[in-house]
């Protein structure tokens, strides 16, 4: 049993999970979101086996560092963070619908990191700069910021697709309540904003330890610059503009494509100090 | 609302508003992808080769060479400050007033008309049931006003009041973090020092104009290592350092990347290295004559008699590129040969080719045995008196908002009202300045405790 094992079962564990999801609205069937949940439950136990393991493994090599330091580690802990948001969520609200725009995002990360031919999964020693405390706290909280993000995507498409007329026959009738998708849309933004924002505090404390300059207007830096800028500008229509709804949806949609943009973009089309993750 | 308005009044009107804040934020975070496209800092044939000669002269109007510094970047962060400080000040008047009022007061004809009011009925007494309630909110909200009337009881709680001020300490914290920025700018400074093995400097070099710099003391490098991982990656840079302040050596310190070194609020870090030329070499001399050799290692600057006691050789240098007939043999050691009717010429000894002086065919050869690899190492050196400033706005921005998004004011009513003997009503209901959703669930669990 290796890593590389549990990580790509979880792969296809999550892609059951997100069947499973997707059955049960195309059959309203509760019983397969049910088992589309503790199947989902079982993938993320699985993908934090498997990123333990590779834990261990690093050590076993000699080089002795924490899963966090490539772009194949990195989508495989995005997957894990959405998971461990979702299931939360679920718990919480008890609402098995929304199920449907999140777990194809869990898998999607996942399978990404899995299948992408660029992506290499091999486990390799840490640059002298990266050997440092701050970056298990900055890899963690960035990514909980960007599940977050993540997860207020899923929820805004909501806001496209479910029929306005509450007597209407499409499937989508069976959304969540306007009122619930309006609040979780919310929380999630807050909830991503303040993980992002402590991400971007950890990263500036920790390039001050590295580099001697918290900030250097490096391209990953200005990118979550950026996207930390688009959802305070969702924060203060919503709170001071009373904006809500579809056109605070566009917000949190352009949001999710500029946390997209920070973490693939930069890497493929600009250089800088993070082109390694 | 006055009609005629004085300049003084438009401009704080102007500035107070929450569209300005959003404006502002929305051409920060446009103008900001500027610079992650175009090249920064580069120099003027980079831009001319890639935009032309016309967008060249539009890039250096705007500066958008170097545009996080260009003066309409900071004045957007100017404008994004007053904005923030104008408004904390026009709202916090009022705010101040509901966070610490002079007395709570409630109305209750507002909670009964709540969205999320629960009417349920329970068998119990009024007093059974008002000591109850009174016991539940001030176990899980806080203290409780208590209104009777004579069919029925009204309990009020709130707590979280100060919750309000969250996002205010937001703000400051901006505030805080950019004055922070601006003090370091104007009395910090970013330096860079290369550092010989051996070698002691008290002069570092701004990044900014290449100036010199004084530190007020010097820094040895007594030592400098770098390891490699079997795959040829570098593990890990480290050089032992000793602080000397006048003549005496204060401490002595190994820095590696991440493990900087902090003296007199001057920080010392490791950034890079480099080979440094080596100043001695050990030479095994072979005499044309007689064959032997002969062992003898020598500083740069240094000069002796060779066996036949009439030659001198001196050893004058190092290059780290020798030309020889238009080639280059890389690094190599310059030495000089002085006959004894007093002609001398130069040879050279390259590192790559130790046996090289002996096509020479002279009267001496010369061979290196030994020339041990020294390294510099490259010290940024930086002084921030703003970063305590920054670091507290940095915690003061976390805990604010966790404060605004995580926690609330939060007010919960329950009146509960005589139906019968053994039989009451209850009202439950509650407002929050956030978060409805959540204290929906909460007046849901009360009302779940409530009925037994």
């Amino acid at each position: 049993m290796n890593s590389s094992f549990l990580l790509s079962s979880t792969t296809f564990i999550y892609a059951l999970a997100t069947v499973f999801y997707i059955g049960s609205f195309a059959f309203k069937k509760q019983t397969l979101s049910k088992a589309g949940f503790i199947v989902l439950v079982i993938g993320f136990l699985d993908n934090s086996a498997g990123i333990i393991m590779r834990w261990i493994e690093s050590y076993e090599m000699g080089y002795g560092h924490a899963p966090f330091s490539n772009m194949y580690e990195s989508l495989v802990f995005f997957s894990w963070t959405i998971a461990i948001l979702y299931i939360f969520i679920e718990l919480k609200y008890k609402e098995s619908i929304i199920g449907l725009f999140v777990s194809p995002l869990v898998f999607l990360a996942i399978a990404y990191a899995s299948f992408d031919p660029n992506t290499s999964s091999k486990i390799s020693p840490l640059l002298p700069a990266l050997k440092s405390n701050w970056l298990i706290a900055h890899v963690i909280t960035c990514f909980l910021g960007y599940a977050g993000f993540a997860v207020s995507f899923g929820f805004s498409i909501m806001y496209f697709i479910k029929p306005r007329n509450p007597q209407s026959e499409s499937i989508f009738a069976k959304l969540p309540s306007w009122e619930l998708i309006d609040e979780l849309t919310y929380q999630m933004v807050v909830f991503g904003f303040l993980f992002l924002t402590i991400g971007i505090i950890t990263g500036a404390v920790w390039a001050n330890s590295a580099w001697g300059k918290y900030w250097t207007w490096d391209p990953k830096e200005t990118w979550s610059l950026i996207t930390w800028l688009i959802y305070a500008i969702f924060m203060h229509l919503r709170i001071m503009r009373g904006w809500s709804g579809k056109s605070l949806a566009y917000i949190s949609i352009l949001g999710f494509l500029a946390v997209l943009f920070t973490y693939f973009g930069v890497n493929f089309l600009l250089s800088g100090l993070h082109s390694y993750a | 609302m006055k009609k005629n308005k004085t300049i003084p009044e438009q401009i704080w009107q102007f500035f107070c508003s929450a569209r300005l804040a959003v404006y502002t934020l929305v051409i920060l975070a446009l103008t900001s992808i500027i610079g992650t496209v175009v090249l920064q800092n580069g120099a003027e044939e980079e831009y001319i080769e890639f935009y032309g000669h016309g967008w060249y002269n539009l890039i250096k109007a705007f500066d958008v060479d170097d545009m996080y510094h260009a003066w309409w970047f900071l004045g957007l962060i100017v404008i994004l400050c007053v904005n923030i400080i104008v408004c904390s000040i026009e709202r916090l008047s009022t705010t101040w007033k509901i966070i610490f009022p002079k007395k709570i007061i409630f109305n209750p004809d507002r909670f009964r008309k709540l969205k999320n009011l629960e009417i349920f009925p329970v068998k119990k007494t009024l007093l059974s049931l008002s000591l109850e309630v009174e016991k539940l909110l001030s176990k899980n909200v806080g203290p409780v006003l208590k209104e009777e009337t004579g069919k029925s009881v009204i309990l009020y709680a709130e707590k979280g009041r100060w919750t309000r001020m969250g996002v205010y300490v937001v703000h400051t914290s901006l505030i805080l973090l950019l004055s922070g920025a601006l003090i370091g700018s104007l009395f910090g400074f970013k330096a860079n020092l290369n550092l010989d093995e051996g070698k002691t400097l008290d002069t570092a070099i701004l990044v900014e104009n290449k100036k010199p710099v004084k530190l007020g003391f010097s820094i040895r490098c007594n030592d400098f290592n770098v390891k490699f991982y079997d795959t040829g990656a570098p593990e890990e840079f480290k050089s032992n350092l000793t602080i000397i302040e006048d003549g005496k050596e204060i401490l002595t310190e190994d820095i590696l990347v991440n493990h900087p070194l902090t003296y007199k609020g001057i920080n010392i870090f490791q950034s890079s290295y480099g080979s440094a030329p080596p100043d001695s070499v050990s030479l095994e001399i072979f005499g044309q004559q007689d064959k032997t050799a002969l062992i003898r290692t020598v500083k740069i600057g240094e000069e002796f008699q060779l066996p036949d006691e009439e030659t001198i050789f001196k050893l004058e240098g190092f290059l780290p590129h020798f030309d020889f007939n238009g080639h280059d043999l890389g690094q190599a050691f310059i030495g000089r040969i002085v006959e004894k009717d007093g002609k001398s010429f130069q040879i050279g000894l390259p590192l790559k080719f130790p046996t090289f002086d002996k096509m020479r065919k002279g009267s001496f050869a010369f061979v290196i045995k030994e020339a041990e690899q020294k390294h510099y190492t490259g010290l940024h050196i930086t002084k921030d008196p703003g970063i305590w400033y920054v670091y507290a706005g940095f915690i003061l921005m976390i805990i604010g908002c966790w404060v605004t998004f995580f926690m609330a004011h939060e007010s919960y009513f329950i009146e509960i009202e005589t139906t019968g003997e053994l039989s009451s009503n209850l009202y439950v209901s509650g407002t929050s300045n956030r978060n409805s959703h959540g204290l929906k669930i909460k007046i849901r669990k009360m009302c779940h405790i409530l009925k037994g």
